[in-house]
């Protein structure tokens, strides 16, 4: 059995009287790429924020790679290797591609933020060797021809690609996905796909919470499903799609479907 | 090749600038024998300097109305530290800068979690604070402030004099000129600097989106703190030199309007460029005496020439001459 690179035990988030995740515990192994789905307010984003740190649990904790990160700054949890996307409004938009993509390195910076302003070698290098790797990573996801556009000029899919550009540079473990595929027609969900794929090869480990269940069902190695804030099933997508559990809290149940036909 | 072109183009720029403020306006002054205009520049300088530190602010994405607080802060430690303790002026300049940054740390540590509008108005309030606490503190001397500060003395080290005593010149407004002009420099110099190095980038990062800048594992906190006190740093600066020119500091030296002026600079001049604020201070200090010649109309056309501006120039007046040109 592989070590797990992220464990997550029996958390749990309540907001005031309302429990948004329940006592879920699961594992996401190096170099897989694992989906959370759920019908809407099952939890997912919480779930989401809880492991990047951006909110802070109620019970229960998160281990990565052997040491506890939940409730930590996002920028520490960010230091560590677990990075995450935002969907695609949230963007530099006043920046350019190339630009938003060189900032991002800022976890690689050795040199302190004073050795910047006075320009001194170590920083000058690391600026250098900054730029090589973004234009690196805007080539890897073949944004180079945007380099210079400014982000909010880009159209949908080329915002999350620059969002995953954005994750990148900051050499993550593992990268967290908010929902990739969302307002995606068929052919390019199938080329985001094909990227999510290539970041995986590149030895990134993927989570990534996502609707649209096609894509899931394509990309996924493994599959966690939520409802009402709590796990229900979990396993490999052909397991997913005869899980009885699944496809109730989707399509709800037996009787629900006869009442919607003969109406 | 058009690196190198714009590289002397700066340098060109930056030496007509330095020639013009250091040797050019002085001589004006010496043949014209204006000289009450050093005191009214040496303001618009310290004006600028306090204007520079609201930029920073703006810069992270926060609007500050409260430098006004900082300057009466810097304003009053060098009082207090020159009259009652008998430091030098210039132990006391930097002092209270140093002091203002304090302050402004302590203050920014929860008030720099609030955005927009909710940090406008603590920060309005806080110049009402500072106002407030140096009419009621017992060594400000309440209204009456603090009055009869001498002008600054000799700066020397090892024996050699770097900056003579300001009492042993003809004109000590020309000393105070040189001082407040040379600071001035010094801080845009600064500004530019930052604004062009990784902590500026991560700045504009923070403007845009804060919560995206600590996903990609800025410690958007500190940087926000670093910030503000750097610009609490700069108003501090400014309301130290003030007090000395004037040999003055009453509560009422800087007040809301102060700092409303101080962040109107910012707007006018513009939000995206370094040298906004001094070019809105200098616009904004000489257009409102201009328009003293109108006699009650004053306020309105000022008023109406202001919103004017900022509805036809949303990116400030550094916006008509680069308009032209590709934002860098």
């Amino acid at each position: 059995m592989k070590k797990p690179l992220l464990q997550v035990n029996h958390l749990t988030k309540k907001f005031g009287g309302l429990t948004a995740n329940h006592d879920i515990s699961f594992q996401v192994f190096e170099q897989e790429i694992l989906s959370v789905i759920g019908p809407n307010g099952a939890g997912k984003s919480t779930l989401f924020k809880l492991i990047s740190s951006f909110l802070r649990t109620t019970s229960g904790e998160i281990i990565f790679d052997g040491n506890k990160i939940s409730n930590l700054a996002p920028h520490i949890v960010a230091r560590m290797g677990i990075v995450r996307t935002f969907q695609e409004t949230t963007i530099f938009k006043n920046m350019t591609v190339r630009e938003s993509v060189v900032v991002a390195h800022h976890i690689r910076a050795k040199a302190n933020l004073f050795g910047y302003f006075l320009g001194t070698s170590t920083a000058r290098a690391e600026e250098k060797e900054f730029a090589r790797s973004a234009d690196e990573i805007l080539d890897f996801l073949q944004l180079s021809s945007l380099a210079n556009e400014v982000a909010s000029n880009l159209p949908q899919g080329h915002l999350r690609a620059l969002g995953i550009a954005i994750g990148l540079a900051s050499n993550p473990k593992i990268l967290l996905l908010d929902e990739p595929f969302a307002g995606m027609n068929h052919d390019e969900t199938m080329q985001m796909v094909e990227l999510v794929r290539k970041v995986r090869d590149r030895g990134v480990t993927i989570l990534l919470v996502e609707h649209d269940m096609a894509a899931v069902m394509r990309i996924s190695d493994r599959i966690i499903v939520l409802n009402f804030g709590e796990k229900i099933a979990e396993g490999t997508p052909a397991e997913i799609q005869e899980n009885e559990q699944v496809i109730e809290a989707y399509l709800g149940k037996e009787e629900d479907l006869v009442g919607l036909y003969t109406c | 090749m058009g690196l190198i072109i714009m590289q002397n183009k700066k340098i060109l720029f930056t030496a007509l600038f330095l020639i013009f403020v250091l040797v050019i306006i002085p001589s004006l002054i010496v043949m014209t024998s204006r000289w009450d205009l050093y005191y009214t520049l040496s303001s618009v300088a310290l004006l600028a300097i306090a204007s520079a530190g609201v930029w920073l602010t703006f810069y992270i994405g926060r609007i500050n109305i409260g430098q006004g607080a900082f300057a009466l802060v810097g304003g009053y430690v060098t009082a207090i530290l020159i009259t009652k303790a008998g430091f030098s002026f210039w132990l006391a300049l930097p002092f209270s800068g140093l002091f203002a940054a304090f302050i402004s740390v302590l203050i920014g540590l929860p008030i720099l979690r609030l955005r927009g509008v909710y940090f406008a108005m603590i920060t309005l309030v806080l110049t009402e604070v500072g106002r407030l606490s140096a009419l009621a503190l017992p060594i400000t001397n309440g209204a009456k402030g603090i009055s009869n500060i001498p002008l600054p003395g000799e700066l020397s080290f090892a024996g050699i004099t770097i900056i003579p005593d300001f009492a042993s010149f003809e004109n000590p407004r020309m000393a105070f000129y040189y001082l407040a002009s040379v600071l001035m420099i010094l801080c845009f110099a600064t500004l530019y600097r930052l604004s062009n190095s990784r902590l500026g980038h991560l700045c504009r990062s923070m403007q845009q989106n804060e919560e995206l800048t600590s996903s990609i594992g800025v410690n958007i906190a500190a940087i926000r703190i670093i910030i503000f006190a750097l610009s609490s740093f700069m108003g501090g600066i400014g309301g130290s030199i003030f007090a000395v020119m004037s040999q003055s500091i009453y509560p009422s030296s800087f007040q809301v309007a102060d700092s409303i002026n101080f962040m109107l600079n910012c707007f006018l001049g513009g939000l995206g460029y370094v040298f906004g604020p001094m070019l809105g201070t200098v616009v904004l200090y000489f257009g409102w005496d201009l328009l003293f010649q109108t006699g009650k109309y004053q306020m309105l056309i000022y008023s109406s020439l202001l919103i004017i501006s900022m509805l036809v120039l949303p990116n400030g007046l550094l916006s008509i001459r680069l308009s032209g040109r590709k934002k860098s």
